[in-house]
């Protein structure tokens, strides 16, 4: 009875019920409650079918664009908090007071940060941007694989659910964001914290690693007829580059973490100081992924901006083709450069000097980059709206952050900066200042062609400038502290000296935290005055590519023709040469049908996780039964597309022309 | 000059376009891109043949690291390797025998070539689990040292693909049964058979890199 027992439940007993800790209690309280509220709402509003039927189970990949976009939002809430305890701990834990925080909650509070921030706040809103406009910038009517992508979110969000688990169920790892053995290993953190970290990771990485395979097949096979690849809108090849990145690395950390719980779970020896197990292979390994990984991000970021700058400049890109080459040399350049987040694992001479080489090697594409951007503005009708602001904002921020990278490049300065808080400075002036701001663009600049109406630009205004200054507040202070020679991840301070720094930092935090705010009250103002913000035209902004031609939102078949590419910036082409809407002569548009076999197959893999990180093996293996059996039942379902009948297709476009004829 | 680059079929559409009033900017008729499905399929073996990748170079860094146990010419016993290496191969032979009779729209030869495969590959797995029993045996399990860790971490990944194919293999089996040689079952039946060549390919690389130069002094 006992072994049945330990094999239902593992070793997950109530102690791992965290109610003594009065931070974690409340959180749960108001979770709980929040959870609680919005299963009653939707319950309320008879919203469980819509829900199910049109969101949970659905294979547009606009919905799953807007879905993984939710995701990351409501993420970087959560990852927020833990920066915002992390600096009231270090603003108060001077001397003799400790803070607030005691060291094991403080090292998982900066490990769930780092997790969070980058794979389940950057990756969702990354990924969710490229399924929401590439089809739509290809003028395709889906991805490739519409179903794979469904399956795809749901293991990015159980993936993303599983860490939230750790919060109230057990503990994080208290390893830092990758999570180097030996700390991990089973000798010095023997609790579920680091089971958490692999199993939440393994089955995010999974979506990850098909949503990429389905974007490259997308980009590759489905574009409009004539839009050869040096017509791709340059977000696209940006997302193609990235999705390339994603198949070419995300196998790497799924092999690397199997083989950190291969040594947890079954006793080998991969990264042990014993048998002949070797640690600093993990660190290349995962490096080797963790590099690629960080232009997985901005890339799009990159592709976010050259959009915004052509449009909001009234002028087509500056150095198109440059732009495509500096993409592609960024892409293979940033597989050669993995080594230099550990120049002091004493490789040698030569083996350094080449990484940081390779590492200099790459600000000239990105500096190629910029000088594009400065000179398609250059001469430009300049519209200084949101997306814009945010666009200038990070060029500005940017530079600097790529500047400290160049310095951080040169091994023997890297010698005395290495896991300073000066590298904790550069790597958010980057990603705050590249990934985040390219996101906060693209999210306005194609929110209206989402939902239909513009956001409120007041709102988005304030939010980009407690944003920006609030950036600049929170971590110059670092680098400052950095070059002192203060190391990262520290919970307390003995030299009141230092305090001064941390406390400017915690006023930036507070700037975040209003931008923040604005951004949560530039939404809600913005539904609310959806009717004065409308976008009759859906080409609210001048656009200049596909998916400005289109209607706000668009229809489930995005086009009701496909359309044919004759030159960059189509659309601009299209408005210059006289394109008139077609309004008769439609067709059956053949489309895929919505399945909830992702969700479920995503669940199954997440009960499966969790078993495992609690060692239920009996459980572990009915869930992975199951799964294996729900995937094969799957593949017996023959029946997946349909065809939009005609009739509703002019009733779609009737109304489009009707409102186009309304507002004009 | 951008009519230069158009693919043919597009051509005429904006051929056309200046002679007569047809419409430059959109195709009238359905246009149904090319199936993506082969192209990913190769994207998702790829992505997988780096998880190998990964593998062979973690067997490159530990392979010996024998940690004062045993080594790879002390253990492995390449007559019976030998057997399982020409079960594989000859398995993907008869995939493509399957495959050719796929083409002639044979639906029972075509089945009949896929049973075999299965049961080669059943017996690859067979004597591979044979070998993992005696090693553990013996005492030299995955727990013994770095290097038996590697070892039984890419062999039994290898392994573990090829049982995934197999009950891939079954499952495809009595579809084809079911449905016939339809275009969507030919469609799988070639994804399976890019995977079965693939494992293939990379127990060459196993046999090779692993076994061959294991016995090595």
């Amino acid at each position: 009875m006992s072994e049945l027992t330990s094999n239902l439940m593992g070793r997950l007993t109530w102690d791992a019920i965290p109610y003594n800790e009065p931070i974690l209690l409340w959180t749960f309280v108001a979770v709980a409650l929040g959870g609680v509220g919005i299963l009653a709402a939707v319950t309320y509003f008879r919203a469980w079918g819509v829900l199910w039927r049109d969101w949970i189970t659905s294979i547009d990949h606009k919905k799953i664009g807007i879905m993984y976009i939710i995701l990351g939002l409501v993420m970087l809430l959560r990852g927020f908090s833990d920066a915002i305890m992390m600096r009231a701990q270090q603003v108060l834990s001077f001397g003799n007071s400790m803070g607030f925080l005691p060291p094991h909650h403080y090292d998982q509070v900066f490990t769930a940060h780092g997790v969070i921030m980058i794979f389940f706040v950057a990756m969702p809103l990354v990924t969710g941007l490229m399924n929401f406009v590439v089809p739509l910038q290809i003028g395709a009517r889906d991805v490739a694989f519409p179903f794979l992508n469904n399956f795809s979110f749901w293991m990015t969000a159980f993936g993303a659910g599983l860490v939230m688990m750790s919060l109230f169920v057990g503990e994080f790892a208290r390893t830092g964001w990758l999570a180097y053995p030996p700390l991990s290993g089973i000798l010095y953190s023997p609790d579920a914290g680091v089971d958490y970290y692999i199993w939440s990771l393994q089955i995010a990485g999974v979506g990850t690693l098909l949503s990429g395979i389905n974007l490259i097949a997308t980009i590759v096979k489905m574009r409009a007829p004539g839009m050869t690849l040096m017509k791709m809108p340059v977000f696209t090849w940006t997302a193609l580059c990235t999705n390339v990145l994603i198949v070419a690395a995300f196998p790497v950390l799924t092999a690397v973490l199997a083989l950190l719980s291969l040594d947890r779970y079954a006793g080998t020896d991969f990264f042990t100081n014993e048998l002949g197990g070797n640690a600093m292979m993990y660190v290349n390994l995962i490096w080797i992924w963790g590099h690629p990984e960080v232009y997985i991000l901005i890339l799009p970021a990159f592709g976010v901006f050259s959009e915004v700058v052509s449009t909001f400049s009234g002028k087509r890109l500056f150095g198109y083709a440059s732009m495509v080459y500096a993409t592609i040399v960024i892409t293979i350049l940033s597989y050669l450069v993995w080594l230099h987040h550990f120049f002091t694992m004493g490789s040698g001479a030569s083996v350094n000097a080449f990484f940081g080489i390779t590492t200099m090697i790459i600000s000239i594409p990105t500096g190629a980059k910029i000088f594009n951007w400065l000179f398609t503005m250059y001469r430009g009708r300049i519209r200084f709206e949101v997306p814009m602001l945010w666009t200038i904002g990070f060029m500005i921020t940017f530079v600097i952050g790529g500047m400290t990278g160049v310095l951080l490049a040169v091994p023997p300065a890297d010698f005395v900066l290495h896991n300073s808080l000066f590298l904790v400075a550069h790597f958010h002036n980057v990603i705050i200042g590249g990934v985040l701001f390219g996101m906060f663009a693209g999210i306005n600049y194609w929110f209206p062609k989402a939902f239909g109406y513009k956001l409120d630009p007041f709102w988005g205004k304030c939010s980009f400038w407690l944003w920006v200054s609030g950036f600049w507040f929170a971590f110059m202070p670092l680098y400052v502290l950095g070059l002192m020679g203060v190391t990262r991840r520290l919970s307390h301070f003995d030299d009141p000296s230092l305090r001064i720094w941390f406390e400017i930092a915690a006023f930036g935090a507070g700037l975040i935290f209003l931008g923040i705010m604005s951004l949560i009250i530039q939404l809600v103002v913005s539904y609310r005055n959806r009717a004065s913000l409308r976008d009759t035209t859906g080409d609210p902004w001048d656009g200049r590519t596909l998916e400005w031609s289109t209607s706000s939102p668009p229809p489930a078949y995005n086009f009701a023709f496909t359309p044919v590419v004759h030159d960059n910036d189509t659309w601009a082409d299209m408005k210059k040469n006289g394109y008139v809407r077609p309004q008769r002569g439609f067709i059956p548009i053949h489309m895929p049908k919505n399945t909830g076999a992702g969700f479920i197959i995503a669940a199954l893999s997440a009960l499966g996780g969790f078993a495992m990180i609690w060692h239920m093996w009996l459980v572990a293996c009915v869930a992975l039964a199951t799964m294996l059996t729900a995937v094969i039942v799957h593949t017996f379902n023959y029946k997946r597309d349909f065809h939009i009948p005609a009739e509703e297709v002019v009733r779609v476009e009737g109304i489009r022309t009707r409102m186009l004829a309304s507002h004009v | 000059m951008s009519e230069i680059a158009l693919p043919s079929r597009e051509r005429a559409v904006a051929r056309t376009s200046s002679a007569e009033a047809t419409p430059r900017f959109y195709l009238t008729h359905e246009h149904h891109p090319e199936s993506g499905t082969l192209f990913g399929f190769w994207l998702y073996l790829m992505s997988d043949c780096l998880v190998f990748a990964c593998l062979f170079a973690v067997y490159a860094v530990l392979g010996r690291n024998y940690a004062g146990g045993p080594t790879g010419a002390e253990l492995f016993e390449l007559p019976l390797v030998a057997v399982n290496t020409s079960l594989l191969l000859l398995s993907s032979i008869t995939y493509g025998f399957a495959m050719l009779e796929m083409q002639r729209d044979r639906l029972r030869t075509t089945l009949f070539w896929l049973a075999v495969t299965g049961l080669l590959g059943a017996g690859f797995i067979g004597i591979e689990l044979h070998e993992f029993a005696n090693l553990i045996h013996e005492g030299a399990g995955p727990q013994r040292s770095a290097f038996l860790s590697s070892f039984f971490t890419l062999v039994g990944t290898h392994g573990l693909h090829v049982t995934f194919g197999i009950v891939w293999l079954v499952t495809l089996m009595v579809q084809s049964a079911k449905h016939g040689l339809i275009p969507e079952n030919r469609r799988r039946l070639m994804c399976l058979s890019m995977f079965w060549h693939f494992l293939d390919v990379v127990w060459v690389g196993v046999f090779t890199f692993v076994y061959l130069m294991g016995v090595l002094p």
